[in-house]
């Protein structure tokens, strides 16, 4: 916990920090970080950047300690994702209240227009004499992705940094994927997404899901890889106003939520009995889960929130 | 001459329609433009003209899929294993079974597609295909299924092409079409080598690609981790299902094309009989698998099991269930148990209901695991919960029926639907014929 309010002043950008300790540790992946997190050749790359070691202590180093090896050009494609990195999410139970901001920032920044948003947050119970509670649920980009095993034509796929995405450009609409996934959380354009001007003529890439939709194609939560590269967190963590995301790398062993505080991964998953959704499955999610025990906010505040049929907040019909 | 003979080839070459025919014709015609229309609107507008949502996300597309893929799989039980068993009283009804086989497995081909919310992009099956998706292996031994079962079709075929092109007027057009298509039979110890030893071998070759169609169909449901698909008893549990659809079909066929051509020397109450009897055989093995099916996980009654099996035995479905169940397996049973329940008209009926029920079984079998998901349904509209085809879906729907009809009635036009020249050989008349010819 001290931790954790030594690193409240910082801001949003310890994240984007947080990537380059890994890489000055390997001294191998530094360029592509700073690819990926672009900031880092702002002016500010004069400083001091503060770095973890494999133990988890905190020490401040130069940025021009930094070593870059590779050419930055050689990492990054949309079907291949970022090398040496697995992202992951953990979603704590205890803080969320049923606010929706999540749901609504990601509505709005990936332009989904349908029936059905991308990120849900389900009334949970799990029996009867046990406390309900608020579960956000996201796309799990499982390790063992049961829709990328079964679509016939590669149009979703799984990347080396743990993100599973759609190529909208490929799906054939077959639905399959969403047969398979048992998290419920693809959803199908069944008609034209209507998502004005801008967005239809927009370049077309897999790791910006949304941009635009297609019908008759498949659309779910892409982990946001184009906040990513742009040195930022996922909307949903971001919009979050109690801090119930958080977000990283795995490999850094560090996740930072939406108010810039970071966590040591596998310590807040030990320390908070962190588990995963339908871990029997065998699917091997990427997004963990903290159990809602020592709540923090009341599950019946989210009751005013909860609109069972409802969860994208429609524009006006063109 | 061998009058006998010349009987024969007059009763079983192919007719002109009477105006029944014409109408049943356009009768179909009809349908299959209403389902033109639908499926225009639907490429225009995308799958949102139909009742699927993103949780009902397969439905009567699918389940048709499954049906067609059900009934083509009879050309390989009359025809393959009754041939390879040394059964020759099913000689008459092979080219039936044959028709309905290939018209079924076109129809497959083309139900799945329907089902596509990108057909334009058919093509990424063969560019980007993956072995490892079951959809893929699907492609696969259904479009082999298709060549054998039109092989299979058309080897014997080839004798009778030359029959009727004898027999019938040398100058118009069809003949000279049932010419080339015989590609020059003229049943010289040669060819009759060759023409019995691929039969044979596409007899043995059929069997496993006609299991194998319909055990990756069930796969596709099996693969995936749902209440109500998740089972090690589906492949077998399809088959016995698929057999039970097909040879309702080969009766109902039998019986009104008796009635339309007078056939009652050909198609004889006794097959009607036998028939029967092999109905009511696959009737109870597949009623087995039912039990295995749905017994078992009731009586474990996990939470998402008992869930799905709720509302199909007592729940929202149990109607429809209870009809599939009792009306077209086990009353079918019951009929076809008495010598009386296989004469041609109860037959016919009890066909018509195993049929119909073998319909609304695929159904029962797609749709209602897909409302049982592992997490809840919320935030998403109401009518999202339950799953009701809307009319364009039911006239496409319908269209594919209509057309698979359509084929076989037009095969049934153009070919003779009993064999000529294999049935004339089991009763002995070629032999006389081949004398008389040499006189």
């Amino acid at each position: 916990m001290e931790a954790e309010k030594d690193n409240q002043q910082k801001s949003r950008r310890s994240f984007v920090e947080q990537g380059l300790k890994f890489g000055l540790l390997t001294a191998a992946s530094g360029s592509l970080l700073a690819k990926v997190f672009g900031k880092s050749e702002s002016p500010d790359a004069e400083a001091t950047i503060e770095v973890m070691s494999t133990d988890g202590t905190l020490m401040q180093v130069p940025a021009s300690a930094v070593e870059h090896t590779h050419e930055k050009k050689s990492g990054y494609n949309p079907r291949e994702g970022f090398s040496n990195r697995k992202f992951v999410m953990v979603v704590d139970l205890a803080k969320c209240r049923n606010a929706r901001k999540c749901q609504s920032s990601c509505n709005k920044n990936h332009y989904i227009t349908g029936e059905n948003a991308w990120i849900k947050i389900y009334k949970m119970q799990d029996s009867e004499k046990s406390a309900p509670y608020w579960q956000p649920t996201l796309c799990q980009h499982c390790d063992e992705p049961a829709c990328v095993k079964v679509c016939p034509v590669d149009a979703t796929f799984k990347r080396r940094d743990g993100i599973v995405l759609i190529d909208n450009e490929r799906c054939i609409g077959c639905r399959f994927c969403m047969a398979a996934c048992p998290y419920s959380v693809r959803v199908f354009n069944w008609s034209d997404p209507w998502q004005g001007d801008s967005v239809e003529q927009a370049e077309y890439t897999p790791d910006y899901a949304g941009i635009p939709s297609q019908k008759g194609t498949v659309d779910k939560c892409d982990f946001c890889p184009h906040m990513i590269d742009k040195g930022e967190l996922p909307h949903c963590v971001s919009a979050c106003p109690n801090d119930v995301f958080s977000f990283g790398d795995m490999y850094e062993d560090t996740v930072t939520n939406g108010s810039g505080q970071s966590f040591k991964l596998s310590k807040l998953l030990k320390d908070r009995a962190g588990y995963r959704l339908m871990e029997s499955l065998g699917t091997e999610p990427s997004v963990y889960y903290l159990p809602p025990s020592d709540r923090i906010v009341d599950f019946e505040e989210g009751l005013e929130n909860y609109t069972e049929f409802k969860s994208v907040d429609k524009p006006q019909e063109p | 001459m061998n009058t006998a003979y010349e009987k024969m080839i007059h009763d079983l070459a192919p007719k002109k329609f009477s105006w029944k025919g014409n109408a049943w014709v356009a009768f179909l015609v009809l349908i299959i433009l209403a389902g033109i229309y639908s499926y225009v609107q639907q490429l225009k507008h995308g799958l949102v003209i139909t009742g699927m949502r993103d949780y009902a996300l397969w439905g009567i597309y699918i389940s048709n899929f499954v049906f067609f893929v059900a009934v083509s799989l009879v050309g390989s039980l009359i025809t393959a294993i009754l041939r390879l068993s040394d059964v020759h009283w099913s000689t008459p009804l092979t080219r039936i079974a044959e028709i309905i086989a290939v018209a079924a497995i076109i129809m497959a081909g083309i139900a799945i597609i329907i089902d596509m919310g990108r057909p334009d992009r058919v093509l990424n099956l063969f560019i980007h295909g993956r072995l490892q998706s079951p959809i893929i292996w699907d492609v696969i031994v259904i479009s082999t299924y298709l060549v054998l079962s039109i092989l299979f079709l058309y080897f014997p075929l080839l004798p009778d092409f030359t029959i009727i092109s004898k027999y019938s007027d040398t100058n118009s057009k069809l003949t000279k079409w049932y010419r080339a298509l015989s590609l020059n039979w003229s049943g010289n110890e040669k060819q009759t080598k060759i023409y019995s030893r691929s039969i044979k071998v596409i007899s043995v070759l059929i069997i496993p690609v006609a299991f194998a169609i319909h055990t990756v169909t069930a796969w596709l449901f099996e693969t995936t981790y749902r209440p109500g698909w998740d089972s090690t008893n589906f492949g077998p549990y399809f088959v016995a299902g698929a057999f039970v659809a097909g040879s309702g079909a080969v009766v109902m066929v039998m019986y009104v094309l008796r009635k339309v051509y007078q056939l009652e020397d050909y198609i004889t109450d006794s097959h009607f009989d036998k028939m029967g009897k092999i109905l009511v055989m696959l009737c109870m093995v597949y009623l087995y698998f039912n039990i295995n099916e749905y017994l078992m996980p009731i009586y474990k009654s996990t939470e998402e099991e008992e869930v799905h099996l709720r509302s199909l035995f007592t729940g929202e479905y149990a109607w429809l269930f209870w009809t599939a169940i009792l009306g077209g397996l086990v009353a079918p049973v019951g009929v076809l148990l008495f010598p009386k329940g296989r004469k041609p008209l109860p037959l016919f009926l009890v066909s018509l209901a195993v049929v119909m029920g073998a319909w609304w079984k695929r159904y029962l079998i797609v749709i209602p695991t897909l409302s049982h998901p592992f997490l809840p349904i919320e935030g998403v509209p109401e009518a999202w919960r339950h799953y009701s085809p809307t009319w364009m879906e039911w006239a496409i729907t319908a269209a594919t029926l209509a057309t698979a009809l359509l084929i076989i009635t037009l095969l049934v036009r153009f070919l003779p639907i009993v064999p000529i020249y294999e049935t004339a050989e089991e009763r002995g008349l070629l032999e006389n014929q081949s004398e008389n010819e040499s006189l």
